[in-house]
């Protein structure tokens, strides 16, 4: 058996690839539900309901996209310049943590600014921290040839732990009864809600906004261009005087504003302060969109409410039959893995001899 | 009965007929020369052979007994040997422990290295193949290398019996023309053992010189076989390509003024000899200046220097008079046209579409951009010219908007040609400087005459050429003067009517030129006064 790579990807195949992931990804996960011992109809008849069935379960799920929408932003722009970074969680928090500090830590007092100025510097500072965050390993890669991969993967740990400290330190909220949570945000920087009595927020608008913004820069700018060639074939855009380093630093830039603006975004439109268990992995999960989105960034939208609706119908799924919801990681994990294999498969065909 | 017969060999692809109903036979003590062009089913036929592919129809017969299909240990231990064009040795092993790898049983006590020694002395004897049984693969030159090759196919060791049949495909390719020369000794000596041989090629020369017949392959078919005493180039290459092929026009012309020179140019590699060694290098307008050499002498440093890849450690490079810096931008915005050695992984981004790849050097000027934003109907519009004028075929369905990898290699290659020529299509500038490294490598005899002719068309409306090539046919077609390449030194450049084969060959092995003047291989550069 060997691969051969097709003459011409059709799109009909590279349409059809997502879909055709997603249902061997419900069929391999039924499997577990029913080791679980739960009736297979009935749970993802639950598991749809609880994610996409009431306006209050959209309502839930769009919540739940928004920060994975900007975390898979942040992978797409990256990924498609070959830069792989696993950092996007770290990121996140150390922007949630800039915004924190510019619109909570001094109350009023010492930024004695309106929430009109403070709010876009509070956004600012939270875009800058995540893009200098992952500024340092995209130079180490570019200048020295250091592997990205492990770079951002471990500073994620490192910013984990400097988020403790701050909480436990000089951002910590003294009126929260020992909880090692930060200062809140003053009360003109909390994003609006878009449904009243739901906890949807603005965030979305911002979400969409940077998604749509986003693609048009990859198909409109000379930016994206550069990012897609690099990201193609780095030797041959080298030989037609693209500057590879420079386009890596901006891509590295632009992914951690991304990831860095979730962290801040998740603040201002959901508790107002950063707790050490804000974020259940979206940085993690963004790669999954990404990749699930075939790096689309129109696609990564999509990608983010299915897999938002996932977690979020897992929840009620689980409480009615009883099966675990860890089944919502296994189903996001398999469709990955499903994704990848499709898009292999659209790209390229088997040969048995 | 013949050595080999093959009858009604049928191998579709899809839609595509790779071999269709292909009959030849192969007689013993022959060689055979089977010529094609890029794509005219030749390594289908050699894979169906030896048993890669699974005919679809047709059978196969090695001295009268059918050879089982799609097993290619039927086909080893029915005595054809395979020499590929890359080769398969292991560089950290000593030759012999190359020949003996993988004919030992994976649990056996004693080691055969005593009787695999004796097998290897005695044919490596026989066939007058000199190797060191005890060298390191990666000390080797290229030819012993080869020479490794052919004996591994050709020794029996273990349950493998010596190869009856030798397949060798486009095996000068990577020789210098005085290796070439003693492999076709080599193979003159095999067929007198009584071996046959079939040797793979699309180079016209190599099989007028090595076969005793010659089967034409032309689009899946086999068009003829004719003796090669019958035979002759211009015949050849009508059977090969199905049309009269026209030799490249040159126009008279005087050479111009120096456009590009290089000045006691050094590129240095750490720990090792200078890659480029104080070359001296005057390149003029309506000139071709051609240099040779057997790859890895300093070709590939000198082209990244002449593409603004590659700085300079000593010495200078000018371009008009003014020092050009290792940005490549700088040189495209000169007006320097820059054909790279590999297209696919360097000329093109092959995920990109065609017309991507035809603004890809320009997609920051005013021609192709304005306030960052692509100016996305220019640049269809100028791709669908270049591939109008460059007779870019395989986009006729989708347009300029198809993935560029899905071109074939030379109409890649007249992709980049046309990017590379047309410049900047808001000046209306020929370039004026044309830096072309290998640039037919791969390509068949119809897109090899296309491109030459286009280099010598603008050659002279006046650009300065420069060829690197180690295609001495080509170096000949093209050159006004040619120079060669050894180690990082450049010798002296001479008329191209001044130089011989021999010379050349001798000069690519580093011996001295031995010109007129006695010119040493060190460091002579093109001598201002020559042109006039």
């Amino acid at each position: 058996m060997h691969i051969e790579r097709r003459a011409e990807v059709s799109r009909v195949a590279q349409l059809a690839a997502p879909f055709g992931a997603i249902a061997f990804t419900l069929l391999a996960s039924s499997l577990l539900v029913a080791w679980a011992g739960a009736p297979v109809g009935q749970a993802y008849a639950l598991l749809i309901e609880g994610g996409f069935g009431t306006l209050f379960a959209w309502s839930e799920t769009l919540t739940r996209a928004i920060p994975l929408i900007l975390t898979g932003l942040a992978a797409t722009v990256a990924f498609k310049a070959r830069l792989f970074n696993i950092g996007a969680e770290g990121q996140l928090y150390a922007g949630a943590l800039a915004a924190v500090a510019v619109g909570g830590l001094h109350g009023g007092s010492g930024f004695a600014l309106t929430p009109w100025l403070l709010f876009p510097l509070m956004m600012l500072a939270a875009a800058l921290a995540g893009a200098l965050l992952l500024l340092g390993p995209a130079l180490l890669k570019s200048r020295l040839g250091v592997d990205e991969v492990v770079t951002t993967l471990l500073l994620n740990f490192i910013v984990l732990l400097f988020v403790s400290m701050m909480l436990d330190g000089v951002m910590k909220d003294p009126t929260a009864m020992g909880w090692p949570q930060s200062v809140v945000l003053q009360d003109g920087l909390q994003l609006e809600r878009l449904i009243p009595r739901t906890r949807l927020h603005t965030g979305l608008l911002w979400a969409l906004v940077l998604a749509v913004l986003l693609w048009a820069l990859f198909k409109h700018t000379t930016t994206g261009f550069e990012i897609r060639a690099v990201g193609a074939n780095a030797r041959a855009a080298a030989f037609a005087g693209m500057p590879v380093g420079w386009v890596t630093v901006k891509v590295a830039l632009l992914s951690g504003a991304l990831a860095g603006l979730a962290g801040a975004i998740e603040v201002a439109g959901r508790a107002g302060y950063v707790t050490l268990d804000m974020s259940p992995g979206y940085g993690y999960t963004g790669i999954v969109i990404a990749m699930l989105a075939a790096l689309h960034p129109l696609g990564v939208v999509a990608a983010a409410v299915f897999v938002a609706g996932i977690l979020v119908g897992a929840d009620s799924m689980s409480r009615a039959v009883n099966v675990p919801t860890y089944i919502a990681d296994v189903i996001v994990s398999v469709s990955l893995l499903a994704m990848l294999v499709a898009t292999m498969l659209a790209q390229y065909r088997l040969r048995w001899r | 009965m013949p050595a080999l017969a093959l009858k009604g060999i049928t191998k579709r692809f899809g839609a595509l007929v790779a071999n269709d109903d292909i009959s030849l036979d192969l007689d013993r003590g022959e060689v055979l020369a089977l010529l094609g062009e890029n794509g005219a089913g030749k390594s289908t036929l050699v894979s169906i052979l030896f048993g890669h592919y699974r005919a679809d129809a047709g059978r196969i017969e090695v001295f009268g007994a059918p050879l089982p299909p799609g097993n290619p240990r039927a086909a080893l231990d029915a005595g054809i040997g395979m020499v590929h064009q890359h080769f398969t040795l292991a560089d950290n092993l000593s030759v012999l422990d190359n020949l003996m790898l993988g004919t030992e049983p994976l649990w056996s006590w004693r080691s055969a290295r005593g009787a695999a020694r004796a097998a290897l002395l005695d044919s490596a004897q026989r066939f007058g193949l000199q190797v060191n049984p005890d060298a390191l693969v990666a000390e080797l030159s290229v030819g012993e290398r080869q020479r490794v090759e052919i004996l591994k196919a050709l020794v029996p060791l273990g349950r493998r019996k010596g190869a009856r049949i030798l397949i060798l495909d486009e095996p000068t390719a990577v020789l210098t023309p005085a290796e070439a020369e003693s492999l076709f000794e080599t193979l003159h000596q095999l067929v007198a053992q009584g071996l046959s041989v079939i040797f793979i090629s699309h180079k016209l020369d190599e099989v007028l010189r090595v076969s005793q017949r010659v089967a034409v392959l032309r689009a899946g078919r086999l068009v003829a076989t004719l003796a090669t005493a019958e035979a002759d180039k211009t015949r050849l290459a009508e059977l090969m390509v199905g049309r009269s092929v026209d030799a490249p026009q040159r126009r008279a012309r005087a050479a111009g003024d120096v456009v590009c020179e290089l000045n006691g140019a050094v590129v240095r590699a750490a720990g090792r000899r200078d890659v480029l060694a104080a070359v001296n290098l005057a390149l003029r307008g309506g000139e071709i200046f051609a240099i040779s050499g057997v790859a890895g002498n300093g070709q590939q440093a000198l082209a990244d220097v002449l593409f603004g890849l590659r700085a300079l450690d000593a010495g200078s490079v000018t371009l008009r008079g003014s020092v050009m810096r290792a940005r490549p931008r700088d040189w495209v915005a000169a007006g320097v046209a820059r054909i790279p050695e590999d297209r696919q992984a360097v000329g093109v981004v092959g995920d990109l579409a065609l017309w991507e790849n035809v603004i890809l050097e320009r997609y920051a000027t005013p021609a192709f951009a304005s306030a960052g934003v692509l100016r996305r109907a220019t640049a269809m519009a100028q791709a669908a010219l270049l591939i109008r004028r460059f007779d870019v075929r395989g986009a006729e369905g989708r347009g300029a908007d198809m993935p560029t990898r899905a071109l074939s290699g030379g109409n890649m290659q007249k992709l980049i040609l046309g990017r590379e020529l047309a410049g900047d299509p808001t000046q209306h500038q020929a370039p004026s400087l044309i830096v072309a490294d290998q640039p037919t490598w791969g390509l068949d005899i119809g897109a090899v005459a296309y491109v030459h002719q286009q280099l010598l068309d603008a050659c002279a409306q006046g650009a300065a050429v420069l060829v690197i090539s180690e295609d001495l046919e080509e170096i000949f077609a093209l050159a006004d003067r040619i120079a060669v390449m050894h180690h990082g030194h450049l010798s002296e450049a001479r008329p191209a009517a001044q130089w011989t084969l021999a010379q050349i060959g001798l000069a690519m092995a580093g011996g001295q030129a031995g010109g007129p003047d006695g010119g040493s291989t060190g460091e002579a550069a093109s001598e201002p006064d020559h042109a006039h």
